[in-house]
């Protein structure tokens, strides 16, 4: 759709780029559709194991960094489970209950963004409410949660159908929720920006937009 | 000391209730989709307005309070210290037998309703007075209108021991329990906790882990079927285990400020849990349904009854039994409960001295097939009087 909405706008060529659901969607963007999506540019990498590379190969830091998903996994991703299996169940509290929507949103801007626990060092009440604001106006949070049910049901592989041959480049943030190795990026993604920050989390355009535009501008500088 | 109890929502409560429900901001849903991604949207809206302008709470209520109930305060090993609300029923018969009957979740006290009568007067219900049983059905803190812990630690073993406190607080020397769900997990913790005085665990839904000596190859065509129908009901049907034994807080809100969002959580799991082929009202009549739910609603107890999932996944060694249960116990298997082991899956961890299937009921028994459960229990106890 990202594809058809670009070609409708008239651009020939455009770059793509996101992070959560945003990285994976602008990955896919540009590989389908190499004629004209010059790059894909990706604030959280979230590449699997690669083939081949069973785990007696991997080494201290790999094995480190799967350590730490498993942990997250078995703590943070419940709301992953449950928007996956049963959404229309969950959006009842979530589209009457301001302060329902609000705590499910709540708990991840915190626990996601570079905070220490402190959900207002990073963003102010204006800017968690009107994110939250804009769910409850439109009542999106069913549809929006519904995305995982799709991709758990239909679409569960992270990786890439084949290796993507366009650019891309990674904006890596300290407080990301997921973080690969460099390898296992290279393994399905032409990694032309590998950037790595000492400050941030998950949510890098509200939390570091310096530091992210900066990624951006030098990642697509050579590909204009 | 036991003081009578007599549930009285306040007219306010009520009248909120009917408010809240009038203005619900419901979701929308996919075009078709049944119950493909959770409670129907049209189901929900059909029950909420009975709940809304058929259903009557004080008609329930009446009802209930015409079951003998009571509260006290239960102290156990000097750490809990609770106000346990539970139904108190004497048997009638030569010698009933005490027996303390837990529910599970999403359900509460109300779960005892049917089983109460039968087991509590055999005679007027076709039985024998010398089967006859003094059933005594607590609601577990944090549930139903006990005391809501407020700190954490607050799991099956501990409400276990408040159990067998109890019971000797009513004076019983000797006595059973029987439960499914959470009941089944708390009944086995009861029996394991309380040797000397309780003498007999009867359960509605199998506890048992594949064999870790036996490799998959060596596992017979009911096993691997088993532990299939196990992987997939897993990854498909447990994301409220999942959300609930992490996040129950955040939950939380939702659940306690939207009664539709109260009812779509519970009536998912009694529609899919039960043996009613996709159709609830075959097995429950929408005042079964919203009693159910009312009770979690005016009590506000869906987040303390979410945290039990909590403090089960934080601490599974404790809540979990440490060892094999010598005291006898019984199984009732029904076709459509959700969890499934065979016989020799449940042995190891059990003393097995009633395995009894049937062929219809699912995961709420004592509510779904009361009369095959009653035999059950009967059966069971009888030897061991």
């Amino acid at each position: 759709m990202w594809v058809a909405l670009m070609s409708e706008l008239g651009f020939a060529r455009y770059g793509a780029q996101g992070g959560d659901i945003g990285a994976r969607v602008s990955a896919l963007t540009a590989y389908e559709d190499p004629a004209h999506c010059i790059g894909a540019q990706i604030n959280m990498p979230n590449s699997p194991v690669p083939a081949g590379h069973p785990e007696e190969d991997w080494s201290g830091e790999e094995r480190a960094i799967i350590a730490r998903m498993r942990e997250w996994q078995s703590k943070e991703a419940a709301y992953q489970w449950i928007q996956g299996t049963r959404p229309q169940t969950l959006s009842y509290g979530l589209t009457d209950s301001p302060a329902g929507l609000a705590a499910w949103i709540v708990e991840k801007w915190r626990s996601w963004s570079d905070c220490d626990g402190d959900i207002e060092r990073r963003f102010t009440k204006d800017e968690i409410l009107s994110n939250i604001s804009i769910y409850w106006f439109t009542r999106t949070m069913n549809s929006a949660t519904r995305y995982y049910y799709e991709r758990r049901q239909h679409d569960r592989a992270n990786a890439l159908p084949a290796p993507l041959e366009t650019p891309a480049g990674f904006s890596v943030f300290p407080k990301e929720i997921f973080g690969p190795p460099r390898q296992w990026v290279e393994a399905e993604y032409n990694v032309q920006q590998w950037s790595v920050h000492d400050r941030g989390g998950h949510f890098a355009a509200m939390e570091e937009p310096e530091l992210l535009v900066g990624d951006i501008r030098e990642f697509f500088r050579p590909l204009r | 000391m036991p003081e009578p109890f007599k549930i009285d929502v306040a007219d306010t409560e009520i009248r909120d209730l009917k408010r809240r429900l009038a203005q619900t901001r419901w979701p929308s849903e996919v075009t078709d989709s049944g119950w493909q991604y959770g409670s129907n949207l049209a189901y929900m809206q059909e029950l909420c307005e009975y709940w809304r302008t058929g259903y009557d709470w004080r008609v329930q209520e009446t009802y209930l309070n015409r079951i003998p109930q009571f509260v006290t305060q239960v102290s156990a090993d000097g750490v809990e210290d609770y106000t346990v609300h539970y139904v108190h029923q004497e048997g009638v018969g030569p010698d009933p037998l005490p027996l303390v009957f837990t529910h599970g979740w999403p359900g509460t006290f109300y779960e005892v309703v049917k089983i109460l009568g039968p087991l509590t007067d055999p005679a007027s219900h076709g039985g024998d007075p010398a089967d006859a049983f003094t059933v005594v059905a607590p609601s577990i803190p944090g549930y139903g209108f006990s005391q809501i812990p407020t700190s954490g630690g607050f799991g099956q073993k501990r409400t276990a021991r408040l159990w067998n406190a109890l019971m000797a607080q009513l004076g019983y020397e000797q006595y059973g329990a029987q439960g499914g769900d959470w009941g089944a997990i708390v009944t086995a913790q009861v029996a394991y906790q309380d040797p000397d005085h309780c003498i007999g665990a009867q359960i509605n839904m199998p506890i048992g882990r594949p064999p870790e000596d036996k490799p998959q190859e060596e596992w017979t065509d009911q096993e691997r079927e088993v532990a299939a129908k196990m992987a997939h009901w897993q990854a498909q049907e447990t994301g409220y285990q999942a959300i609930q034994g992490t996040k129950p807080q955040t939950l939380a809100y939702g659940l306690t400020d939207s009664p539709a969002g109260l009812a779509a959580w519970i009536t998912e799991k009694w529609r899919s849990w039960s043996d009613c082929d996709g159709d609830i009202e075959k097995r429950f009549t929408k005042d079964e349904i919203l009693t159910n739910i009312s009770i979690y609603w005016f009590g506000q107890t869906i987040n303390s009854s979410t945290r039990y999932y909590y403090e089960m996944r934080q601490n599974q060694a404790e809540n979990f039994l440490p060892g094999r249960l010598e005291t006898p116990t019984g199984f009732s298997i029904f076709p459509k409960e959700i969890i499934t082991a065979p016989r020799s899956w449940c042995e190891p961890g059990y003393n097995i001295t009633q395995w009894s299937e049937h062929d219809k009921g699912g995961h709420f028994a004592a509510l779904e097939e009361p009369d095959l459960l009653v035999q059950d229990i009967r059966d069971f106890f009888r030897p061991l009087r």
